[in-house]
């Protein structure tokens, strides 16, 4: 089972890869959308992402208002 | 008109395939100029039957397959009619559009979405009125229509039914989610995924398989193995117009139009 920092860093990480921003940027706390300088199209491509790196579905109402790295990561690892 | 090139999609003959490539930016909305278009693109499939063994429907735009219904547009035409006149407008766009994608239903071809990005709504509906689906492994596929206080218009509800169990199609009409390609080739409704970016190689690869078929035994095939639920269809119609002469649906198409929120294609 992964804590919720490795779940967390793990986020950061694929975040950083595929959206060319350098890993150090990005801190748990910021606003994926403004650090990540995406748009909503992108953010689904996020959310895809995330549900193949982790294995899991993670319907889009549960990250509806959702911004920052954290709490993403809260909603991932209640599916884990 | 074996070969088109349009403002909102363009058609080719390639390989003995007939291809329909939508490249209407941002993410092949459709409104009337699309409609206007697709109903250029089904007379030429009618022509083209004869020297063809496939269709493949795909996209050009980065953002996706299409992201359904232009909203926008809908909203702008509906602003200044009455509600009688909103309803009859869209009645004429929905019988317009059914008889689009009833004709490629229905075509003795076999039918290739190729799809990757976001497959939402009126996109949806179109790839359900293909035979298969393939669809790139970061595809993602829903129907938002109940954001709006509406239902899908296109004939996805029968399309949907037709294909997958019933469970599955209350769980994306009733909780309006997306759902990824490995999700939707687990409920039976894509028949490939591909890596990314490969989606349209895999199916000319499955037309080019096709092809080697003799025609008549593979319309007789998708005659038998796909019957147009066109009741249902009709109903449809019927009831997305029920509902669109309500007031919260013109709230909800204003709230979209004006909207700056960073979610304006999630449910």
């Amino acid at each position: 089972m992964k804590t919720l920092e490795q779940t967390t860093e793990e986020i950061l990480a694929l975040a950083a890869l595929h959206f060319k921003v350098p890993r150090e940027q990005l801190s748990p706390a910021d606003d994926f959308y403004r650090t990540l300088k995406i748009d909503s199209l992108q953010a689904l491509e996020l959310l895809t992402r995330l549900e193949h790196h982790f294995g899991i579905e993670l319907p889009d109402y549960e990250v509806q208002g959702v911004a920052d790295f954290r709490t993403l990561a809260t909603r991932i690892q209640a599916r884990l | 008109m074996t070969q088109h090139q349009g403002n909102t999609l363009s058609w080719e003959i390639r390989d003995g395939a007939l291809e329909l490539a939508l490249h209407h930016p941002p993410a092949n909305e459709i409104g009337l100029a699309m409609l206007t278009e697709l109903e250029m693109f089904i007379r030429a499939l009618a022509v083209a039957e004869s020297r063809c063994g496939a269709v493949i429907i795909h996209s050009r735009q980065p953002s996706g397959f299409s992201a359904g219904a232009d909203l926008r547009e809908l909203y702008v035409k509906a602003l200044p009619l009455t509600p009688a006149r909103r309803t009859a407008g869209v009645r004429e766009f929905l019988e317009r559009i059914h008889a689009v994608l009833n004709a490629l239903d229905a075509s003795p071809l076999t039918t290739i979405a190729a799809v990757h990005g976001v497959v939402f709504g009126g996109g949806f509906e179109l790839a359900l009125a293909c035979d298969l689906i393939v669809a790139d492994k970061m595809a993602r596929f829903c129907f938002p229509e109940l954001r709006l206080g509406l239902v899908p218009g296109f004939g996805g509800i029968p399309r949907l039914k037709r294909d997958v169990g019933n469970a599955i199609v209350r769980d994306l009409l009733l909780t309006g989610r997306s759902i990824n390609a490995a999700k939707a080739l687990g409920t039976g409704l894509v028949s490939q995924v591909a890596s990314e970016g490969e989606a349209l190689r895999l199916a000319r690869a499955a037309a080019a398989q096709i092809a080697k078929f003799d025609r008549t035994t593979s319309a007789a095939a998708k005659r038998f193995l796909k019957p147009i639920p066109r009741e249902e269809l009709r109903q449809e119609i019927d009831v997305f117009c029920d509902l669109f002469v309500r007031p919260t649906v013109m709230e909800g198409l204003r709230k979209f139009f004006e909207s700056t929120d960073a979610h304006p294609y999630l449910p």
